[in-house]
């Protein structure tokens, strides 16, 4: 029962990282067919916001409230990464649509570039630059229309941009005065340090489930209860829905197409940044700390079916259970006296690695029975 | 090449003498650190004609590249590394003692043979291609779905030569530069030039074979897969049996790539089959024009001494440059630089300045057709 428990809790926990970070991309490629490459990099992103948020609020100033960063941390990692996302789509992406290996190709150079961005721009600069792109991208939203439709409506473009950087200059210099771990650029890994209710574990039956991870899963049930109710409840949901399903005929209607496309990535990319205070709370970061999931993501959505947010969830826990079931070597203990043989393969996949190895395996022989995924989008298309 | 000496056709007859002459001189001409590198990249230039050969012909883009060079360049390790560990004790590569192992694992005995491991160094990659291949395309899996699960693959065989340490020495991968063949030392000088001259007849020779493949009616069904596979279907093709072949073939042409790589680099290793370099490798044919057998060719080689001169002189930017290069390429140039210069890039570029030669006129259309073939 304690096994069962225990191994039960690992998967979950595995899962739900993957889950998170998968999230986002199954919005951006089941939703939009949009394969983003540089998803991984979003979640560093996120990550790096974590990190900076930390520091910040170690200053003396925000010494007391400390233990709350978190709660700061994710609001923001959301809007980082999902500002950066929106950049990326009106940039680049847009022009690329229709064509998904294009798109591939094109998104993988963004993220080498985010990666050295990161390498080579010390962390409060680009703290800076984020939140001059922030607010270029938000005050116009807040302006009165008349003000942007009138006869000055460039000059107050151009006022607003100018606010915009000088808001980012004031943050980087400040940040980089006040923090100096910060004020110079660094390819080395940097560590977040979980607050203090955050270390250690909670008793439950002789078990000892690690905090950090319950939060992870705790954040993982919101966001997956919070984008379910978004797309299937809110006006904004229904109409990315329509987009998703007849781009021509939602155009028709009068739904604005081009500010769907937006939402949607934006969304997709916030919720990227989310995952990255997760995986930040899990080990270091570092700018190759998305490469690492990127892949097991795409696994998800595709083994989950295109599309489908309930494939998504069940795929990432049936990845996450599969991986500690085989990488713990839990067969073992489970089936003590198993013939040698059959242990001697069992320990052969025991290890982190080697048990991604079987579990891509394991995929790969289940697509050939399924090969649109879990749940399959029904249609009666010749291009499925 | 042999068309051009039956035609008369002398612009041709001289670039390929310009060629021969050039492969011919270069070990005289460039210091040997220079010809060393111009050899790999060629080496990588044979990787890069499979690519476009798959990509470009037949519209499969496969991220996975890697895991067929780094198995050829293995397979020509392990043979290396047999050939001259007689003397050592128990006559097995020295790595071994390192994890305690005393024997030899049984897959391994084959590379004693050196016939063997000729045929292997494209057979095990073009069959395991074929294999994987065959188990994705008869699914109908395509497009973005094909990309994705390669990547995997290409995760799958990294994780599993990085782990084994006890089978084939895990992370540090097999070093080639110590190793004899022919009594001489595979790091020598001597034997880097005939690698060279020998990597320069093998991308001749792939090329060759290419343009034999995608000109006539088998070439046809490989553009027609790439344009419109599902009308091919209906026709009554089976499109899984030539994505089968021409992924095997590009999986062969990639082994015999990684296995020249190898021995002019020194050493294989679980790098070879990294996510980054896989997706490099896709790079150097869509710079150098997707569709265009001298493309990828002129792609691989020119990136790659691009790449070594800007880490040389700039270490930081270079990931920039190719971050740019991607995004530059599909937005700006997604025929790639040949396929500008062959399509109607210079014409336009002369419009813009007012030099223009002739306007479009009928007769192209029927040209059109042939143009995508030609290489």
């Amino acid at each position: 029962m304690q096994l069962l428990l225990e191994s039960l809790f690992n998967g979950v926990a595995i899962g739900s990282v993957l889950l998170m970070a998968a999230l986002g991309l199954a919005i951006v490629f089941g939703l939009m067919g949009v394969i983003n490459l540089a998803h991984g990099e979003l979640i560093m992103l996120g990550a790096y916001t974590t990190y900076v948020v930390q520091l910040i609020f170690k200053l003396p100033a925000l010494q007391p409230v400390y233990n709350a960063y978190v709660l700061v941390a994710l609001p923001l990692a959301f809007i980082v990464s999902g500002v950066v996302g929106i950049l990326l789509e009106r940039t680049v992406i847009r022009r690329l649509y229709g064509n998904p290996l294009e798109t591939l190709l094109a998104t993988w150079g963004v993220s080498l570039i985010l990666q050295q961005f990161v390498r080579s721009v010390p962390l409060a600069h680009a703290a800076g630059l984020i939140l001059a792109l922030v607010l270029g991208f938000g005050l116009p939203l807040l302006l009165p229309s008349s003000l942007l439709a009138g006869p000055r409506a460039r000059l107050v473009r151009a006022g607003s941009w100018a606010i915009s950087a000088l808001g980012g200059v004031l943050l980087a210099g400040g940040l980089a005065s006040q923090i100096t771990r910060i004020a110079r650029a660094t390819s080395r890994n940097v560590d977040v340090t979980a607050p203090k209710w955050m270390r250690g574990g909670i008793e439950f039956i002789d078990i000892t489930f690690p905090v950090p991870r319950l939060v992870i899963i705790v954040i993982t049930i919101v966001a997956v209860v919070g984008v379910t109710w978004f797309l299937n409840k809110s006006v904004w949901g229904m109409r990315i829905r329509a987009v998703t399903q007849n781009r021509s005929m939602s155009d028709c209607l009068g739904i604005p197409t081009d500010t769907v496309d937006v939402l949607t990535f934006g969304i997709g990319s916030g919720l990227a940044g989310v995952a990255g205070v997760a995986v930040s709370l899990l080990g270091s970061v570092g700018p190759n700390v998305g490469g690492s999931y990127i892949v097991g993501c795409f696994m998800v959505v595709v083994l989950g079916g295109v599309g489908n947010l309930l494939g998504t969830v069940l795929a990432s826990f049936a990845i996450g259970m599969l991986t500690d079931l085989i990488g713990a070597g839990r067969l073992l203990t489970i089936w003590p006296d198993m013939p040698a043989p059959l242990a001697g393969a069992v320990n052969f996949f025991a290890t982190t690695s080697m048990a991604q190895v079987m579990v891509f395996a394991l995929i790969v022989v289940f697509l050939q029975f399924r090969p649109a995924g879990l749940f399959p989008q029904k249609g009666r298309m010749v291009e499925a | 090449m042999f068309q051009a000496f039956q035609q008369r056709r002398w612009p041709l007859i001289i670039l390929w003498v310009v060629i021969v002459a050039a492969i011919v001189a270069a070990p005289a001409v460039l210091p040997v650190f220079r010809l060393n590198l111009l050899g790999r990249f060629l080496s990588l230039a044979i990787v890069a004609l499979g690519i476009d050969l798959i990509w470009g012909f037949t519209g499969l883009l496969s991220l996975g590249q890697g895991i067929f060079f780094a198995l050829g360049g293995y397979v020509a390790a392990m043979y290396l590394q047999l050939n001259s560990s007689g003397d050592l004790p128990n006559g097995i590569p020295e790595f071994f003692s390192l994890y305690g192992v005393n024997r030899l694992p049984a897959f391994w005995e084959p590379f004693h043979s050196p016939l063997f491991t000729l045929v292997a160094i494209w057979l095990v990659p073009a069959v395991l291609a074929a294999v994987l291949g065959n188990l994705v395309f008869r699914n109908r899996i395509k497009g973005v779905y094909f990309s994705i699960l390669t990547q995997a693959a290409l995760l799958v065989f990294f994780n599993f030569f990085n782990g084994q340490q006890k089978l084939i020495n895990g992370t540090n991968g097999l070093k080639t530069d110590v190793t004899q063949l022919f009594g001489q030392m595979v790091g020598s000088p001597e034997m880097q030039r005939g690698f060279f001259w020998l990597t320069s007849v093998v991308v001749i020779l792939a090329w060759l074979l290419l343009r034999w493949v995608v000109r006539g009616r088998f070439g046809d069904v490989l553009i027609a897969i790439r344009d419109d596979e599902p009308r091919l279907r209906f026709a009554g093709y089976n499109p899984t049996l030539f994505k089968t072949i021409v992924f095997a073939i590009a999986g062969g042409l990639a082994g015999i790539g990684g296995a020249l790589y190898t021995v002019q680099s020194g050493i294989v290793s679980p790098q070879y089959m990294t996510v980054p370099f896989s997706i490099e490798m896709v790079i150097w044919v869509a710079v150098g024009g997707r569709g265009t057998l001298v493309g990828a060719i002129l792609g691989a080689v020119v990136i790659n001494y691009a790449k070594s001169l800007v880490s040389e002189a700039l270490p930081q930017s270079w990931l920039f440059i190719q971050g740019g290069l991607f995004i530059l390429v599909v937005t700006a140039l997604p025929e790639g630089v040949i396929g500008w210069f062959r399509g109607d890039g210079p014409r336009n570029w002369l419009n813009r300045f007012g030099i223009s030669r002739r306007s479009e006129t009928y007769p192209r259309l029927d040209l059109e057709g042939q143009e995508e073939v030609q290489s």
